[in-house]
């Protein structure tokens, strides 16, 4: 894989920022998009543009196929089962919020317990403490080891018999943590509890396949990784989805129609009330096209060389504090914060620099209070990243940390 | 040094503020108390401002955030003391005006160190950083 030759594909990198050549490490929050993208969801709109599943005219019978036939990319992308098994959603959130609505609450009753993680991003844990409140549940958290990944043994020791949802992170929006998802699976399983994972920061960079993982819900969003915005999937088994009411009722979705009741399409649709996202599905499979024609596995090991590289960098900046588990064990993410300096202040320096980096508390509210800081500063990298970035940024921050040394 | 920019912002007089914060603490007396928090970056205030005679007569801040926002908190209580509410309203307007990049006229106001907040104006990422303080103030004499 030549990250050189990838960035040719983004034009957005090809520009200056304040004065100096992009250097965008916040993929963790959005990627890019590369041509083929952007070309996919402008063709949509200049010659195919049309409602789905709907009029007998051409125009709509090229957008149904165009839309349907992104479908059939995801489930492949993912090795779903059937195209059943994939629902179109706004994004991970909304997937998330889905199952939270629809299976838990039709599934949970008091002395039922949901597990999650502490490095949960605020879409994985918020659906649950509603989920748990309208129930009567309980909400339980998994321990974190020192180095921020999972306490196995705890997690073997807290599924018992009474959980009925474990939801967790494939991998960490801060830490960069690979979770073991299909251990835990498993695991799960053996108590019949269903398993769901927020896969937004796991499929962009990890290859997915849901029958060797053997989750019951995969959830990723399509901005992550190279799609556009707006668009996300609901991956779930089809015993389960065929279970589930849906939560958005209107157009789309419908059988029949009665004075006073009605009846659902079948899978996948039924969830997919209203017109959809048309437009992102087309686009989010020219995404996933993108990625398939450079190959996972090479994303991959292109994201574990950059991060050993930039962890590698940065440590050899004095004061300088990186969060999260050694090199071979987490993704593309590197959060960090500089001695003395609030990782707003640092992101701003940055920012004069023309890199770009997120600060804050990626909202991880609870693992921030596990980490014992208020905010921390987050470089996070993709496909179009060179070592190049990375030395960019190494020495702004040394530029940082003297500047800031100087004015105090 | 290339941050030539970066001083527009981080003045020696910010830099001061942050180090060695004014009014920083808790008032022992009632005092008014506004919690405020900054949901997107994780920046929070407790401010504490004591009314008397509708005048201001003592004022401190707890919390954690960047330089800006506890640069800011600072310079605010210590703008604000002894002044009449309506007065440390009008300043709050000004700072605001300030935010936006308008040039402002204080006439008699005496706002002190928090004019070397003006060139967060440059940085629209930041300007909710240093008008966090002002908010809470806001809120807190309109509980009153």
């Amino acid at each position: 894989m030549d990250a050189r030759s990838i960035r040719e594909q983004f034009p957005i990198l090809h520009q200056e920022v304040n004065g100096h050549p992009l250097v965008y490490l916040d993929s963790s929050a959005t990627s890019h998009k590369p041509i083929k993208v952007l070309e996919a969801v402008d063709a949509y709109y200049r010659n195919d543009n049309s409602n789905v599943h709907r009029g007998v005219h051409t125009l709509g019978t090229r957008a149904t196929d165009k839309y349907e036939g992104a479908r059939e990319k995801v489930q492949q992308f993912i090795n779903a089962r059937s195209t059943k098994e994939v629902i179109f959603t706004r994004g991970t959130t909304t997937a998330i919020n889905t199952v939270a609505h629809s299976y838990a609450r039709a599934n949970l009753e008091p002395g039922d317990e949901v597990i999650i993680t502490p490095m949960e991003h605020h879409s994985n844990i918020i659906p649950w403490q509603q989920a748990v409140k309208a129930t009567g549940a309980t909400l339980k958290y998994f321990e974190l080891n020192e180095d921020g990944t999972l306490n196995m043994e705890d997690v073997k020791k807290s599924i018992g018999p009474q959980t009925k949802i474990v939801a967790l992170t494939h991998v960490s929006n801060v830490l960069g943590t690979i979770n073991p998802i299909k251990e835990i699976v498993e695991l799960a399983h053996r108590q019949n509890a269903v398993v769901l994972v927020d896969g937004a920061q796991g499929a962009p960079h990890v290859k997915v396949d849901v029958q060797d993982i053997d989750c019951d819900f995969y959830c990723f969003s399509g901005h992550k990784m190279c799609g556009p915005t707006g668009i996300g999937v609901l991956y779930g088994k089809q015993e389960l989805l065929e279970n589930m009411e849906p939560v958005e009722f209107g157009g789309e979705m419908i059988d029949f129609v009665h004075l006073y009741d009605s009846t659902w399409k079948e899978l996948p649709w039924k969830f997919e009330g209203g017109t959809p996202i048309i437009a992102g599905a087309i686009g989010l499979g020219a995404a996933i096209d993108f990625l398939t024609e450079i190959g996972l596995d090479k994303i991959e090991a292109h994201d574990q060389k950059l991060t050993a590289y930039a962890m590698e960098r940065m440590s050899e900046i004095e004061g300088l504090t990186i969060y999260g588990p050694s090199k071979n064990k987490r993704s593309a993410v590197v959060t960090f914060n500089i001695d003395g300096v609030h990782p707003h202040d640092t992101a701003t320096a940055l920012d004069t620099e023309g890199i770009a980096v997120r600060a804050g508390h990626h909202c991880a509210q609870p693992l921030m209070r596990w980490l014992d800081v208020t905010a921390t500063a987050r470089a996070s990298m993709y496909v179009y990243n060179t070592e190049d970035d990375i030395d960019k940024l190494v020495s702004g921050l040394a530029k940082t940390k003297e500047f800031f040394g100087n004015v105090f | 040094m290339s941050f030539n920019n970066l001083d527009t912002l981080y003045r020696q007089v910010i830099m001061d503020h942050y180090k060695h914060p004014r009014n920083r603490g808790k008032l022992e007396e009632d005092a008014l108390v506004v919690d405020m928090n900054n949901p997107t970056c994780g920046d929070r205030i407790q401010l504490q401002i004591q009314v008397e005679d509708g005048k201001v007569k003592d004022a401190k801040f707890e919390g954690e955030g960047c330089s800006i926002s506890m640069s800011s908190a600072s310079m605010m209580t210590q703008a604000i003391k002894g002044k009449s509410i309506e007065d440390a309203l009008r300043m709050s307007q000004l700072f605001s005006d300030m935010m936006l990049g308008k040039e402002i006229d204080p006439g008699n106001l005496e706002m002190g160190d928090v004019e070397a907040l003006q060139g967060v104006a440059k940085f629209p990422a930041r300007i909710k950083c240093a008008t966090l303080a002002w908010k809470a103030m806001e809120q807190g004499v309109e509980k009153n």
